[in-house]
């Protein structure tokens, strides 16, 4: 039995598009039962009757119970952090991610495309134009000539001056940490892209097609990171994360940074870690090792 | 000898006039066009892209709107300093603030990549930021010149003059808030290395009277043309004079502190570079365009080539400088907005970094047409307001009569 998305709240543009009311996550739901063809005419129809309500009772139980089957069977790890649909996020978490520079593999793009296809974002053609939500940056110590790669994006500052700047709260940070953009509300000034200190925001400059349901996007809007909410929020990794896991580097972490025992709560507090641009006192919510 | 000042309409209707305002007509369809090209495409169309986020629009707008604070000297000077000598032009000089901005206004809402949502950003407000603030300035400084315009233009009010002057201050104070708002915009950027400095709102504010002022006398040559009197006279030119040097060498003075702190700091030394020394375009903006043609050229015309007796006359001579001052002062905002972005992020101090989103190199920007006649589209808005608020309404002064 196939199942569709739907998005039951007030908001038309789905999880992703960051709006005030954007608890608005894609739910599975059971479409109507279909009613039944009497293939043939030699057939009792108090027994019709009787088969159709069998089939239809073992598809709505399958319908209701599967997925909560599927998600135990199959999604517990990664659903540790997932909150209940109909509560708000919460500032005892704070999303974050630890990117170890000295496991990413030079020349390595995994994260990039990754993030890509997660977020229907075409691989970019016109650099100066096309948005990139994440990229890797090629770092060179000109004292001495070492070399490494890193990825960048959204720093999720909670002290972020893209939302401090932003005319109509567009821009804004939730509970958790996650810096969002409002699309609904976002009149595309680019007064962020002026104020972020990392340039990791872009501007829909042209039409977009073929966009993810649930990563809305729009022309005139300005879009950074999402840090992969809408996945996020059903329990799930950013892509990149998962992406950079796949290729055997695991260079980089996602976690609570406010829960102790999370693995990136742990790492942070083992080894010696560095956020870029720290001095400009955004309290970035990506850290990074071996920069 | 104090004289009573009577103000009259342009109710000639002269081909110079007519045909003014249909070029200024002309560009704003222009203009007009160009906003519905750039919002059918997006701004792909345009020379901007995710570094220069503000481009050719943004100059012009920022233009119009720091010349609409400083067109309003001349009603300041006459009602909040009590130089009577500036009176027969406060009204023309508040109709000329509103029109500007209204001009630079239009320029920057058109070029949002969201302009439909302009309904949003007056409802939905974050007062932690500037640009917010500035829509209450903004709106609010139409208003209060409004008011104040009809505290000089209504019999009563005008008689006792103590409305006029209570508006006048208030206007005052708020055309000062305005400009340091503006300048905010840009001062409150921790990032770019190229602002970063509370110096911006006072650097602003000698600019707006420099072009406020420019504009002032341009329009005012501009009309004695059209109503074949001499609305100013010598004393008037004179004391325009002195005006202007002062605003441009007031200007000149915040912009040398203002580079001179930065070049204190070793770590602002690539980007003052780039400004001063090595940045193509920009640094001859600066140069030529800002200091030299905006500044240095006006002050060594009014101080030593204009006047009587000399290679020019007064009125020739600011007219010339009035102008050098509105090139120069769309240099200095094409070097501020568009400079000042074009340096790259620092992302990693001290070492280099490179990326497929043109991370630390110098982001290229080449304006594009329908950028550039959105820009010029604004300073038509604000010459077709004035001249037709200048055809309804008096607001020039006609030459003195004795009481």
């Amino acid at each position: 039995m196939s199942m569709k998305f739907e998005f039951p709240e007030t908001c038309s543009e789905g999880a992703a598009c960051g709006c005030a009311e954007s608890d608005a996550r894609p739910v599975a739901v059971a479409p109507a039962p279909t009613d039944v063809e009497h293939a043939t005419v030699n057939v009792d129809p108090v027994e019709v009757g009787r088969r159709w309500f069998l089939k239809a009772s073992a598809a709505f139980t399958t319908t209701i119970l599967a997925p909560g089957v599927t998600l135990m069977a199959f999604g517990e790890a990664d659903s540790a952090h997932a909150k209940p649909a109909d509560q708000p996020v919460s500032a005892k978490q704070r999303w974050g991610l630890l990117i170890d520079a000295g496991k990413c593999e030079q020349g390595c793009k995994a994260c990039v495309t990754a993030c890509n296809e997660e977020n229907g974002i075409a691989t970019p053609k016109n650099l100066a134009t096309d948005a990139q939500w994440i990229r890797t940056l090629q770092v060179k110590n000109p004292e001495n000539g070492s070399t490494f790669q890193m990825p960048f994006m959204c720093q999720h500052c909670s002290e972020p001056p893209c939302v401090d700047v932003c005319p109509t709260g567009a821009s804004f940070r939730r509970a958790d940490g996650i810096v969002l953009v409002d699309r609904h509300i976002c009149i595309g000034c680019r007064y962020c892209m002026m104020a972020c200190p990392y340039k990791a925001r872009s501007f829909v400059h042209e039409p977009l097609h073929d966009q993810k349901p649930e990563v809305p996007r729009g022309k005139g809007c300005v879009e950074s990171c999402t840090m992969c909410v809408h996945r996020v929020d059903e329990g799930g990794t950013p892509a990149c994360v998962e992406a950079c896991a796949k290729t055997g580097n695991a260079a980089m972490i996602f976690g609570d940074l406010h829960d102790p025992n999370s693995e990136i709560a742990k790492r942070i507090a083992t080894y010696r870690t560095t956020r870029v641009r720290a001095d400009l006192g955004t309290d970035p919510g990506v850290f990074y090792q071996n920069i | 000898m104090m004289a009573r000042i009577t103000f009259q309409k342009l109710d000639d209707h002269s081909s110079f006039f007519w045909g003014l305002l249909a070029i200024h007509a002309v560009v704003i369809a222009l203009g007009l066009g160009a906003f519905l090209y750039m919002e059918h495409h997006g701004h792909i169309v345009t020379g901007m892209n995710n570094a220069i986020v503000w481009g050719t629009p943004h100059v012009f707008a920022v233009f119009l709107i720091v010349a609409a604070s400083g067109a309003l000297n001349v009603a300041s000077i006459s009602s909040v300093f009590n130089n009577l000598a500036y009176k027969p032009f406060a009204r023309l000089s508040g109709i000329l603030a509103i029109s500007l901005l209204i001009g630079g206004l239009m320029v920057l809402v058109l070029d949002l990549g969201r302009p439909e949502r302009l309904t949003v950003a007056m409802t939905t407000y974050n007062f932690k930021s500037i640009f917010a603030w500035n829509i209450y300035l903004y709106t609010g400084f139409v208003v209060i010149v409004a008011a104040y315009l009809f505290t000089m233009m209504d019999r009563s009010m005008s008689k006792s003059g103590a409305a006029t002057k209570t508006m006048g201050w208030f206007a005052f104070v708020w055309r000062l808030a305005l400009t340091t708002g503006t300048g905010s915009i840009f001062g409150f950027l921790v990032a770019r290395e190229a602002y970063d400095t509370a110096l911006m709102a006072p650097l602003f504010i000698a600019a707006s009277f420099l072009y406020g002022l420019a504009f002032t006398v341009l329009v005012l040559l501009t009309v004695c043309r059209e109503t074949r009197t001499n609305l100013m006279s010598e004393e008037m030119i004179e004391k325009f004079r002195g005006l202007m040097i002062i605003f441009a060498l007031s200007v000149l003075y915040f912009t040398a502190v203002k580079h001179l702190t930065s070049l204190y700091a070793a770590e602002h030394h690539g980007v003052e570079a780039f400004i001063l020394w090595n940045g193509g375009i920009y640094t001859a903006s600066f140069w030529l365009g800002h200091v030299l043609i905006g500044n240095v050229l006006p002050i060594v015309i009014l101080a030593f080539l204009a006047g009587e007796n000399k290679v020019l006359t007064g009125r020739t001579g600011i007219a010339i400088s009035s102008v050098l001052a509105l090139v120069g002062g769309l240099a200095f905002m094409y070097v501020t907005i568009i400079g000042g972005q074009a340096y790259p992020l620092d992302l990693l101090p001290g070492m280099e970094v490179e990326s497929s989103f043109l991370d630390g190199v110098v982001a290229s920007y080449t304006p594009t047409l329908p950028e550039v006649l959105l820009g010029i589209a604004g300073v038509s808005v604000a010459m077709l307001v004035t001249g037709l608020a200048l055809k309804v309404m008096p607001f020039l002064p006609r030459a003195a009569q004795p009481e």
